[in-house]
């Protein structure tokens, strides 16, 4: 079978679409993931052990088992309970999740790489819990932070196209059933392989420059 | 009440598979690594520059679209695939190519004079290699070897989408017979997790094992 350009073309509209969703997805859950591993980080500091102990296990379960699988289990299991999610609601909430169990370690070690010495001058200067986190350790602990997060989200765009298996229609899904109608598989699964590698080709050179400005990802 | 020991043997054999794919995965996996790792250190320009290409493609394009590739695209090529010999093959190559940073970076990592030390023993670069280098930078490897064998556990279940009857795919056979969603979905959970601290167990007491004797060498 040969590489068809005509059909390129005639397929590239609907794939475009695919990527709009696809790029929705990725965002919204790095937002999802970004306020979901702060409060796993938080709630692992918690003085309280039945807390901290809790969110650790679960972080670590949700850590250890297939993105794909807590998908069909958001999308699948809810619903039983009474929950009915879109789809990409669905999708979204399962990225998030997924990637905020790994954004907390982020987050944990930039907390932990703010020296000692930092929380001590603040008792020192007499400052509150609440200042002592907004005036001094956050602002310290994020720029850090910042490569190795957007490492994260890089990552989730490329399992974005686990969400074609519980239906949204983005970029994998539009490109199987293209392939499906025309029974035509190469350009269409190429040009998901193409627009991937070209995105995620431009987040590197976005990540070098994070790294330059705001350090080092740490590993 | 629904007969749930057979659809647990059901479940059983899919986790037989699953175990095979994250095994022999993991050897694609190593193999992989080992080649591109070393290449990206070659003293030859064309083979860093192919261990990169490799490592750029296969990190920046989604594992899901490489399987999808393999099984798909492959055979209007004239290479035709089992789903097993496909999910092996993209689980391995992608995998391989995460983990072929690390054995770089573990390379990368061993102190300058130990080079010095085997230019001072007149050992040839592959001599050197083989009996000072890599037996300490090994020990660098194995923590994250053992993260990237749960990445590519966790992957494995994305092969259940080219009908390869691993957990996932049992799990969803085991939905449309029952009507069940929650128990053959938590099951899959628990086993998948149960098998990711198997891998994380199993690394640790080969880091130790390894690591002895060693106390005061290495910081």
């Amino acid at each position: 079978m040969e590489w068809d350009w005509n059909f390129v073309w005639e397929i590239m509209p609907t794939l475009i679409q695919g990527v709009k969703i696809t790029i929705l997805a990725t965002l919204l859950g790095s937002v999802l993931a970004a306020v979901v591993g702060l409060g796993i980080a938080l709630a692992r500091r918690s003085p309280n052990k039945a807390l901290s102990r809790t969110v650790g296990f679960l972080a670590e379960f949700i850590r250890g088992t297939p993105l794909l699988v807590q998908l069909y289990f958001i999308f699948y299991v809810l619903p039983d309970i009474g929950i009915l999610l879109p789809p990409l609601v669905a999708g979204v909430i399962g990225l998030g999740l997924h990637y905020g169990t790994y954004t907390a370690e982020v987050y944990r070690a930039g907390i932990d790489n703010v020296p000692r010495g930092q929380w001590e001058a603040a008792k020192a200067c007499n400052l509150s819990a609440r200042q002592t986190w907004t005036h001094i350790i956050i602002p310290q602990a994020i720029p850090p932070m910042i490569p190795a997060l957007a490492n994260y989200f890089i990552a989730m765009f490329k399992e974005t196209p686990l969400l074609s298996a519980i239906t949204v229609l983005e970029l994998m899904n539009q490109a199987k059933s293209v392939a499906n109608t025309y029974y035509r598989y190469i350009e269409p699964i190429t040009l998901v392989g193409a627009f991937f590698l070209v995105i995620s080709l431009f987040s590197v050179v976005l990540l070098r420059w994070l790294e330059r400005r705001y350090g080092k990802i740490e590993r | 009440m629904t007969q749930w020991s057979g659809y647990f043997g059901l479940i059983l054999q899919g986790a037989l598979v699953t175990i095979e794919l994250t095994l022999m995965g993991s050897v694609l996996a190593l193999i992989m690594a080992f080649l591109a790792g070393m290449g990206r250190v070659s003293r030859f320009f064309a083979l860093r520059w192919l261990a990169t290409a490799y490592i750029e493609f296969f990190r920046g394009t989604s594992i899901f679209v490489q399987l999808f590739w393999a099984y798909f695209v492959l055979p209007f090529i004239g290479i035709s695939l089992t789903p097993l010999q496909a999910g092996v093959l993209a689980l391995g190559l992608n995998v391989g190519a995460y983990a072929a940073e690390v054995v770089r970076g573990a390379i990368q990592s061993i102190g300058r004079e130990q080079y010095e030390a085997c230019t001072a023993l007149n050992l040839g670069r592959w001599q050197g290699m083989r009996h000072i280098i890599l037996p300490q930078a090994l020990l660098v490897m194995l923590p994250t070897f053992g993260n990237n064998a749960i990445e590519l556990l966790k992957a494995t279940a994305v092969v259940s989408l080219i009908s390869l009857t691993d957990l996932t795919f049992q799990a969803q056979v085991v939905r449309a017979q029952t009507g069940n969603t929650l128990v053959p979905f938590t099951t899959i959970l628990i086993i998948y997790f149960i098998l990711a601290l198997l891998i994380s167990w199993g690394v640790r007491s080969l880091e130790r094992r390894m690591a002895r004797g060693l106390d005061g060498v290495r910081a």
